[in-house]
């Protein structure tokens, strides 16, 4: 007689733990009972993220390229059980690489986007790039793995903190993926994993006066309800595709701080 | 109204606290007798035959005997180094070559207690400072360049960034295993194989990465290692098959190897000797500006080519600063490297003391005043007790030479003006300190002065990102930051 | 824009030649020194005389409004025999309470060498008329408290007006009528490093016997680096006058290797003369019990469980 085996719970990553959804619902998604995050679950994770931001990015660069490379080696080690929920070995193969490519970024960005600017005066005059904040993110639904990793890294690596909800059709994916977050000595809450209805949560997103940035690459149809709502607190908003790689990606969710420094005796 | 009064000698009866010793266990490392070439991806014989002992200058024991390369040798190494350069590491996927190098950053933190002990058992330097210091900015060179070598567009944009082919590398004793990442890393991530040779004294470390190199599975001859004296560096710096050479040590031995590379078309990077000045203005924080002092002269034993050798002070300033520091130097603790509670280890070699020695002669006889602070020394092994001289000339030998050794000479100055004068007079260029609270001055200051790194209330700190190396006779090229990548690369024009 | 305080008569300028001038402390390289100095490692012998003396230097502390004089008996029967079953270790310096227990504390003292310290000046805030603050001195004072812990002024401080903190120091020396005076500048407060030299100065020429760091009420309390900081001006005082001062880090100090940190960076900053509960104390409660346990582990080579020591 076969073994009978222990089936997983799909539940919400918040603030470096996995609750269910505040109003106790789920959706069978994939085979699986999945959370339904409310806007309940969508503010807690703001707060958190909120929370984390300062630590985070008061990390060094080196600490944060050391920790999204460890989300890679965790990654690698799931190998299996994340190609169950995606596409196969190559999407996951080609996410985890992805990963490793924006681990190496962050201690490099302000060399690339950043300088000293020679203005025409005895001042000494620099800009350094630094992350705007909470970033929400509303994660493309193809390739279910790949999509969320190429919308989350971005902003990680740039010392955002992030909320993300994964595509409705596909929420296995993120759940294996906040497993493996959860397993890279992130710090609680720099990143959250919202599975459910991103109809039903992007608007209080969208709309919510603590979040900085908000990435509209996974919304299907027409962004402009949303681009109206996030107008209130001029949040920086951004759309890019689920296949793009590149530090520009990175510096959407930056902001640029100039300095300025007499130079006397 | 309050008196402060004059308490003075009342002072009760004194706590004698002898710190007991506190060894780090040297069998973390497991010494092989001999310690072949790494020639691609094995260990090999020498073809020359010869081997010779590496001697731990605490205890004078001989570790181990490594390999003395000769030119056959030396050439095999190249050979080795452009099959793999062909047939593989330049066509392989610029993302696979930085996981290499981020396979090799971690093995690296891994073994980092083992390459600590290693460092301070062959080189002499404080277990403190090869643990905290040399091994993680080691592992951390090796993480930072292994993020450029799938990124070389973005560091230059519409320039198509090539490798040069074969880099041969000669490194010195004074930070084995950083010296060696500072080297290899940016040479690796930019799709160039290398050739290196570790200093003659403090080859172990190296040999350990050897091991590293096969635990993170580098393909065969993208890293070779020969060991020898000056001899092999020599041999390795005629060799016609190289593409690139590059060299940290001293100035004289550098022009050695600028002339022998002259009309020959190998791009070359000098880093080369320094007599940094150490400048310290009247309203520096004075308690943390001789912090400074000490850990740039006496942080290594003094064998740092940026070391602040020279301190100038500013004469408004001169007693409290000069009291504070000859304080400060009876409280180092110089003794066993391995010891924890070691501030100060050995000298690296016996000719290195010699040097030291016949240097410090010769300010006292040219008419400085030598101030030494009491100090037990070990009965083996070849050490120097932190020095300080005042009352020294410019024109002094020890004002002018580069000393290598825990050896300040002190001078003064009263103006700003001055203090950069007496900075920029001298033929080095490689580093300088200023200590001041005044944030224009430090920048009136870094405009002014002919140095390639500038600390500012800090000394002697080193960052993968931070770009390093000298202006003048302390070389040329940079090592560390975007600017690191450019000496390994060939650029479309 | 407040107008520039009037000195006291006899307040030298920090400038001047009677007091260290107030200078710059970098934090960043004080903090790189104070982890340095943290990184020694004391073992065996080295060991056991750091953690012996550290009971030495204790002064055992209990500041809660739900204090009583039961809690206060048994405190200073812990203070005179710290370890219940190893009688060579020492007791501990004194015993740090508010004014209404210090008789308590006083009847079950007598005899032994243990002080009885009291707080006063409207501990923990200082938030009080000086008159109240001086009156409050004299009456721990008379009630036979060995030693005063005092607040500095730091809303005084913060606003500038440092000759009138200058000023309620001076009284507060006064109204202690020999009695030994510490001054609490609550580092934790005053924001920044050079805050906490000139506040240590003003306290030194005021008339301090002690400096301490913090009340214990606010965090951070005291943090090594604070510390070395407060030591860095006495060596400086020392230096430039022959006069000296102790100092006493309290709050936040509950393990052995912190305390023996603390000792290894006042060996290193001081000298061996400073070595002594005359001229350093610690300000604790809890850290008493890790030091019995490290000690009786070097004794007997077994890490110990809070089982086998008394609460208090």
């Amino acid at each position: 007689m076969s073994r009978l085996s222990v089936k997983k719970t799909y539940k919400l990553y918040i603030g470096g733990a996995f609750p269910r959804s505040e109003s106790g619902r789920t959706y069978e998604a994939e085979g699986h009972n999945v959370a339904r995050a409310s806007r309940k679950d969508a503010r807690d994770a703001v707060r958190a993220a909120r929370a984390a931001f300062p630590g985070w990015a008061g990390a060094t660069a080196y600490n944060r390229g050391q920790v999204l490379y460890r989300l890679a080696e965790m990654m690698e080690a799931r190998a299996a059980d994340l190609e169950a929920a995606c596409t196969g070995r190559a999407e996951v193969d080609a996410a985890i690489d992805r990963t490793v490519w924006y681990a190496g970024w962050t201690d490099k960005l302000s060399q690339v986007l950043g300088g000293s600017n020679p203005v025409a005066g005895p001042y000494f005059d620099f800009t350094v790039p630094e992350p705007t904040g909470v970033v929400a993110i509303l994660a493309p639904a193809e390739p279910p793995l790949l999509g969320l990793v190429s919308r989350v890294l971005p902003a990680l690596a740039g010392g955002n903190v992030v909320v993300a909800v994964a595509s409705e059709a596909h929420p296995v994916a993120a759940v294996e993926l906040a497993e493996a977050v959860a397993t890279s000595d992130f710090p609680a809450g720099v990143v959250n994993l919202l599975t459910g209805s991103a109809d039903e949560l992007a608007p209080w997103l969208a709309a919510h006066m603590d979040v900085n940035a908000i990435d509209l690459t996974g919304v299907e149809g027409s962004t402009a309800e949303l681009e109206r709502a996030a107008t209130e607190n001029v949040k920086r908003v951004v759309r890019s595709s689920a296949d793009a790689q590149s530090p520009y990606e990175i510096e959407a969710f930056l902001e640029h701080k100039t300095v300025w420094h007499p130079i006397g005796v | 109204m309050a008196q402060v009064e004059k308490r003075g000698a009342n002072l009760p009866a004194t706590f004698e606290w002898e710190y007991a010793p506190a060894p780090e266990a040297r069998d973390i490392v497991q010494l092989q007798e001999r310690y072949g070439l790494f020639i691609g991806g094995q260990e090999v014989e020498p073809r020359s035959g010869e081997w010779f002992g590496s001697v731990s200058p605490s205890t004078e024991e001989t570790l181990f005997e490594v390999a003395q390369a000769g030119e056959e040798d030396v050439a095999l190494a190249v050979e080795a180094a452009r099959d793999a350069f062909r047939n593989g590491w330049s066509e392989l996927a610029a993302s696979e070559r930085s996981k290499y190098l981020f396979r090799i950053a971690r093995i690296i933190q891994e073994r980092s207690r083992e390459l600590a002990v290693a460092e301070s058992l062959d080189g002499g330097k404080p277990i403190r400072e090869s643990r905290d210091v040399d091994i993680p900015l080691a592992a951390a060179h090796f993480f930072y360049y292994a993020g450029w070598a799938d990124k070389l567009e973005y560091a230059f944009p519409g320039r198509n960034p090539q490798p040069l082919g074969v880099a041969a590398q000669i490194i010195p004793w004074n930070f084995p295993l950083l010296m060696l990442s500072w080297k290899i890393a940016p040479a690796l991530a930019c799709g160039n194989t290398v050739v290196l040779k570790p200093a003659e004294t403090t080859p172990l470390s190296a040999m350990i990465f050897a091991d590293i190199c096969r635990q993170a599975e580098l393909p065969p001859g993208v890293v070779n290692l020969v060991t020898g004296d000056g001899t092999t560096g020599g041999y390795l710096v005629q060799n016609e098959g190289i593409d690139k050479l590059a060299f940290t040590g001293s100035t004289e031995v550098g022009k050695l190897i600028m002339r022998e590379l002259a009309g020959r078309d190998v791009r070359a990077t000098m880093e080369l000797g320094g007599k940094a000045a150490n400048i310290v203005f009247d309203d520096a924080a004075l308690d943390q500006a001789v912090e400074g002092i000490v850990n740039g002269i006496y942080f290594n034993q003094g064998h740092v080519c940026c070391a602040g050798s020279r301190l100038l002070v500013q004469e408004s300033i001169y007693e409290p600063l000069l009291e504070k520091l000859k304080r400060r130097l009876t409280t180092l603790r110089v003794g066993d490297p391995l010891d924890k509670n070691t501030d100060v280890g050995a000298i690296n070699s016996k000719a290195q003391l010699e040097k030291i020695r016949e240097l410090v002669a010769s300010g006292e006889e040219e008419g400085a005043e030598i101030f030494q602070p009491e100090c037990r020394l070990p009965e083996r092994g070849y050490w120097f007790v932190p020095t300080l001289f005042t009352n020294v000339a410019q024109s002094y030998r020890i004002a002018q030479e580069e000393i290598f050794g825990p050896v300040l000479s002190v001078l003064t100055f009263r103006t700003p003006e001055e203090a950069v004068e007496k900075a920029n007079n001298t033929p080095y260029g490689l580093s300088a300190g200023v200590w001041t609270e005044k944030g224009s001055r430090i920048l009136w200051m870094v405009e002014r002065l002919r140095a390639g790194v500038v600390w500012a209330n800090t000394y002697n700190r080193f960052d993968p990102t931070s770009p390093f190396g000298g202006y003048k006779e302390s070389g040329f090229g940079r090592e560390g930051g975007r600017h690191g990548l450019a000496p390994y690369l060939r650029f479309d024009e | 824009m407040a107008q520039a305080p009037a000195l006291v008569g006899g307040f030298e300028l920090p400038s001047g030649p009677r007091l260290p001038r107030i200078g710059f402390v970098d934090a960043v390289a004080l903090e790189e020194r104070a982890a340095t100095l943290a990184k020694r490692s004391i073992k065996r012998e080295s060991k056991v005389q750091a953690l012996e003396l550290a009971v030495r230097m204790m002064d055992l502390t209990t500041l809660e409004g739900q204090d009583t004089p039961g809690k206060v008996a048994a405190l200073c029967s812990k203070a005179m025999r710290p370890d219940p079953v190893d009688l060579t270790v020492p007791s501990v310096a004194a015993v740090c309470v508010y004014p209404s227990l210090v008789a308590t504390a006083k009847e079950r003292l007598a005899g032994s060498d243990v002080k009885v310290a009291s707080v006063a000046t409207a501990f923990p805030s200082g938030q009080s008329p000086t008159e109240i603050k001086v009156a409050e001195t004299r009456a721990v004072v008379e009630l036979g408290a060995d030693e005063v812990d005092m607040v500095i002024d730091r809303g005084a401080f913060l606003s500038g007006r440092y000759a009138k903190v200058f000023d309620e120091i001076v009284r507060v020396k006064e109204a202690c009528a020999g009695a030994h005076l510490k001054v609490i500048l609550e580092t934790g407060e005053l924001g920044t490093y050079d805050n906490v030299r000139r506040a240590s100065l003003i306290a030194i020429a005021a008339g301090a016997d002690f400096i301490k760091t913090s009340t214990g009420k606010v965090t951070p309390a005291a943090t090594l680096p604070v510390t070395l900081c407060m030591m860095e001006v006495v060596r400086d005082v020392h230096a430039e006058t022959g006069h000296i001062v102790g100092i006493k880090p309290a709050g936040g100090i509950r393990a052995s290797k912190q305390a023996i940190q603390y000792l290894v960076t006042l060996y290193e900053t001081l000298g061996p003369e400073w070595m002594t509960p005359d001229l350093f104390r610690f300000g604790a409660s809890s850290l008493l019990n890790d030091v019995l346990m490290q000690l009786r582990k070097e004794k007997t080579g077994r890490y110990q469980s809070g089982d086998y020591f008394t609460i208090d």
